[in-house]
């Protein structure tokens, strides 16, 4: 953006909106978008719902309701649709706001990393007790 | 970052008031934003009281009495007073209309008249276009093919084709809709908007047109087309009736479909 529109100079409006070209890209990321928000809808469900069942029956009754495989597999699969999908909504909101090229890239990429860490952390977390002692 | 507040200089003073509306049984109070490239000055509000019984009904009527009878200064882009040449397109009351389809009446209270959002102005009520018509001209608005036109007759179209240009044909480029648009407003170098977008989409309905993919290529882009996010301020600010955001959506499932 900033290397079309900061400088115009004398280039013609034509010139300056055709710009670099199109991308070729972004339907896929749209449309991951929308598959994780509707991925997210029952396993938000099964997680609240879960969470609820085992409110005050201590810590032992929670490791044993994670460590069943069907709750292990639903909370890793809630924690990786959740991070995929908090990834690429940042950077969409980054993309609106910030004008800034720098920035805007390095944003990106702090949001995608971060949320990489925090997935693969909440899914080694859920390993470690469903196979741990 | 996003600009939320507007630079120093193009904040928004208040100006002169002029009535022109003595003894009238009708009056009203218009608020008309007024900017002049060469004094040097921020914009201001000025304000007009005028006599409804001399002039017609809709707020460019009232606009015209205004620039013949009281202000031969005041700016504004009008033509075909009917609601056909898109030239009136201006933020009436905060909602971006056309001057000659908006009845003075359905406005309560004063007339508070701007330019369309978010635009570079030219003068008073007239917003720098260049960019949208770009943009227009960016995405190729006519038809293409490779097949040679028949020689006897003009290319055919049933009648269930045509039928799928209804609600597209009909935009008449006001850019009352991509003016409305924040993505719009915070991406318009990049972003085609709602009235480039349905324009494109009016050919790639077009079932005579031959380019349909590479009209797609063209779109497939994060700012081109991704930009939408449904916020439907188009579909509601479009003084034609027309809907942009579906026309957009309808682009969005053909990317889909052909990946």
């Amino acid at each position: 953006m900033a290397s079309t529109s900061s400088n115009p100079g004398l280039r013609t409006q034509l010139g300056r909106v055709r710009g670099l070209g199109s991308a070729k890209a972004g339907s896929q990321h749209w449309w991951m978008s929308r598959l994780t928000s509707i991925a997210l809808i029952p396993l938000t469900l099964w997680f609240v719902f879960g969470a609820l069942s085992i409110v005050g029956d201590g810590h032992a009754a929670a490791v044993a309701w994670l460590r069943s495989p069907f709750s292990a597999i639903m909370m890793i699969l809630f924690v990786g649709v959740t991070f995929q999908h908090t990834a690429s909504g940042i950077q969409v909101v980054l993309e609106d706001y910030v004008h800034n090229e720098w920035v805007k890239v390095a944003a990106i990429i702090a949001a995608k990393f971060l949320c990489f860490v925090l997935a693969v952390a909440g899914i080694f977390a859920v390993l470690k007790i469903a196979f741990g002692g | 970052m996003v600009e939320f507040a507007l630079p120093r200089n193009s904040r928004i003073t208040p100006g002169k008031r002029v009535s022109n509306a003595k003894g009238a049984k009708r009056a009203k109070n218009f608020k008309i934003y007024r900017w002049n490239p060469e004094d040097g000055q921020n914009p201001h509000l000025d304000e007009f009281e005028i006599d409804l019984d001399k002039c017609g009904p809709m707020v460019l009527d009232a606009l015209i009495h205004i620039k013949n009878d009281v202000d031969g200064t005041v700016a504004f882009r009008r033509s075909c007073r009917e609601g056909i040449c898109g030239s009136c397109a201006m933020n009436i009351d905060g909602v971006n209309t056309l001057a000659c389809l908006k009845p003075i009446e359905e406005v309560k209270g004063d007339v508070a008249i701007y330019p369309l959002p978010h635009m570079k102005v030219v003068k008073d009520l007239v917003p720098d276009l260049n960019q949208v018509y770009a943009q227009y001209t960016s995405i190729k608005p006519w038809l293409q093919t490779q097949s040679a036109t028949p020689p006897d007759r003009e290319r055919l179209q049933s009648p269930e084709e045509r039928e799928k240009l209804n609600g597209l044909y009909e935009c008449i480029l006001c850019f009352c809709c991509t003016t409305s648009c924040p993505s719009y407003w915070w991406n318009g170098d990049r972003y085609l908007g709602p009235a480039v977008l349905l324009q494109a989409y009016r050919w790639i309905a077009d079932s005579r047109d031959e380019m349909t993919g590479e009209r797609l290529d063209q779109l497939e882009d994060p700012f081109r087309l991704y930009r939408c996010h449904t916020i439907m301020n188009c579909t509601r600010t479009c003084p034609k009736g027309l809907n942009p955001a579906k026309a957009i959506a309808e682009i969005k499932k053909l990317m889909v479909e052909r990946h």
